[in-house]
């Protein structure tokens, strides 16, 4: 365990040093924030108060933005040591090829888990001191808090495995770019190309529940907005809550198999990597 | 009476070790021990296997055939590495970093004390600068950084790839005492070098690699016999006088003037006590005679035999030729 914890923490002090943390931090105070003040005017007559709001709308922008700074933290983390040549010198440690990607991503998913806490928390200590929210929608902001996490999760453990099968570090700055687009912008897109092309109902309500599994930017999604009644109400996708392949419990089962499926695949590939 | 053969066993022992990628053969049948405490300097030009020859022996790339032992253990990415100290030709540390940081970092994984950084900052002439980012350091000080990194834990074995390229003369001469000093306290080290002009001092033995293959290995003296290359004789004398030097020698003998008192030539080892006998016959006019046995550049040139390739490093060219 303990070369694990040394990395984690190598990771996180670079990130202090590099001011990596800062500006994540200051990214989604920012977003949050603005969101916040931005969410005040439009409630209207429904039972959720401006504490969900701002929940749905960190939801939609995190999809964008959570994946971003995951992959950013991630993508060089093999490539870029060995372009520095620090790999090569890294590996004649006493340290296991398994030992140094569970540790990177130890220490990145904290950076994340201190930007997530710090940048969307010091929000939330604005509703409590306004008293606004009940238990339900508290619930949901945390566990949307700790969905951002997971998919952050599922994007450090992607960069790594773009970062372990190249060989140039500039090749994984356009592959995870293209990763980013593809998983949160051109997937959607090309999902509902398909279901307006789909005049016969080949697609049926089963096949699309998969199909939106496939994507964890979309399970991060259903996760949060039709967790509960209040969320699907504000979203306008209490419709979705029906599917048994997306329950809550599904969908997060799914994005943690995001996570472990691509970090196992990026220790193997590691392993046989030649250095 | 039985009678018992008592030998130490190589500390590193390769045994008939190819590595080849894709169709390169990076590393070709290569056989080599090295002693414990023992140092060998390892040249040969870009691509001729060296780095590779490292890696094999650290573990991190694996033999196509042949066996490679290091303290009777084949070396792995599981085998244990504190005692295992390696420097690569080209390291860059994270910019944002400072130097105690980073060399903290490694010590951790050795299991090594804070005390043990200071003093090797000490050592490497870092502590004033060990606060300071490592992005800040010139390419001597990075060096140096990644000498106190092999320091840790009093490895048994330091493998170095390049180590001196980019530090001035003086520093070369600290780095070189630094490694005198591990050296003596029994540690095994395998350098690999371009610069051979001051490699050929500082080892045991040097290994000369050409496509992947082990031409020789040996003292630089057996190397010298080996090659069998003519001495040089250089004579200095008085103003416009080379011609008393040039009087006394064989006829075929050729020759370089540099100018009206300095005179080069080429002798063969058996003859040089004849020549020289015969120079010192001459009652005036020499003001001085340096002998200059053949250079681990020539002998290089000589068993490695690509005179003209460019990677060579300047130092490799012959400037008699």
């Amino acid at each position: 365990m303990k070369p694990i914890l040394i990395m984690a923490l190598a990771e996180i002090q670079e990130s202090i040093r590099n001011r990596w943390i800062v500006a994540s931090i200051l990214l989604l105070l920012v977003l949050a924030t603005s969101l916040t003040l931005l969410g005040s005017t439009p409630v209207g007559i429904t039972k959720a108060s401006l504490l969900s709001v701002t929940m749905v709308s960190l939801t939609s922008l995190s999809i964008y933005l959570i994946p971003l700074i995951a992959l950013m933290l991630s993508f060089d983390s093999i490539v870029g040591e060995s372009e520095r040549g620090t790999l090569l010198l890294l590996l004649t440690y006493p340290i296991r090829r398994w030992q140094i990607i569970v540790g990177k991503f130890f220490g990145h998913l904290s950076i994340l888990t201190i930007a997530i806490l710090l940048g969307y928390g010091i929000v939330a200590l604005y509703f409590v001191f306004e008293d606004i929210g009940n238990t339900q929608e508290w619930l949901d902001y945390v566990l949307m808090m700790a969905s951002s996490l997971l998919l952050g999760g599922v994007f450090i453990a992607l960069g790594y495995l773009v970062s372990v099968i190249v060989q140039q570090r500039a090749t994984a700055t356009g592959i995870s770019l293209a990763l980013w687009l593809f998983i949160v912008v051109f997937y959607d897109l090309i999902l509902l190309g398909l279901l307006l092309a789909d005049k016969a109902h080949v697609i049926q309500s089963k096949l699309l529940a998969i199909l939106i599994l496939f994507n964890p930017a979309d399970v991060y999604r259903l996760f949060n907005l039709t967790g509960s009644e209040t969320a699907a109400l504000v979203s306008g996708m209490s419709g979705m809550t029906q599917a048994d392949l997306l329950a809550p419990a599904t969908l997060l089962i799914t994005l943690t198999l995001w996570i472990l499926i691509p970090l196992t695949l990026s220790i193997y590939i590691f392993n046989k990597r030649e250095v | 009476m039985e009678h018992v053969n008592i030998t130490t066993p190589a500390f590193i022992d390769l045994h008939s070790v190819s590595k080849h990628y894709r169709q390169h053969h990076a590393i070709d049948s290569l056989d080599l021990s090295i002693n414990k405490g023992e140092s060998l300097a390892l040249i040969g030009h870009n691509g001729a296997g060296k780095t590779t020859l490292l890696k094999l022996i650290l573990g991190l790339t694996l033999p196509d055939a042949g066996s490679i032992k290091v303290n009777g253990l084949v070396p792995s990415q599981t085998s244990d590495r504190k005692k295992i100290a390696f420097l690569p030709e080209i390291v860059s540390f994270p910019a944002s970093m400072t130097g105690r940081e980073l060399i903290t970092f490694y010590a951790r994984l050795k299991g090594c004390k804070q005390s043990e950084c200071n003093r090797l900052l000490n050592l490497v002439g870092l502590t004033d600068a060990a606060s300071r980012k490592v992005g800040t350091y010139s390419k001597g000080m990075r060096q140096r950084l990644g000498l106190a990194q092999t320091l840790l834990g009093k490895p048994d074995l330091i493998l170095l790839d390049e180590p001196t390229s980019g530090l001035d003369p003086s520093l070369r001469k600290q780095f070189y005492n630094i490694l005198e000093d591990c050296k003596s306290a029994g540690t095994t080290i395998l350098i690999s070098s371009h610069a051979l002009s001051e490699i050929e001092t500082k080892t045991d033995r040097i290994a000369i690699l050409k496509q992947g293959r082990l031409v020789i290995h040996g003292t630089l003296d057996e190397l010298r016999n080996a090659a069998d290359l003519s001495v040089q004789i250089r004579v200095s004398t008085q103003s416009g006088q080379t011609s008393i030097i040039i009087d006394t020698l064989e006829p075929e003998t050729s020759y370089r003037k540099y100018n009206d008192h300095c005179i080069e030539f080429d002798c063969h080892r058996d003859d040089k006590l004849r020549v020289l006998q015969n120079i010192s016959k001459i009652p005036s006019g020499i003001v001085d005679i340096e002998i200059l046995p053949p250079r681990l550049d020539d002998l290089y040139i000589h068993f490695a035999g690509e005179e003209n390739d460019e990677s060579l490093n300047p130092q490799l060219t012959n400037p008699r030729s």
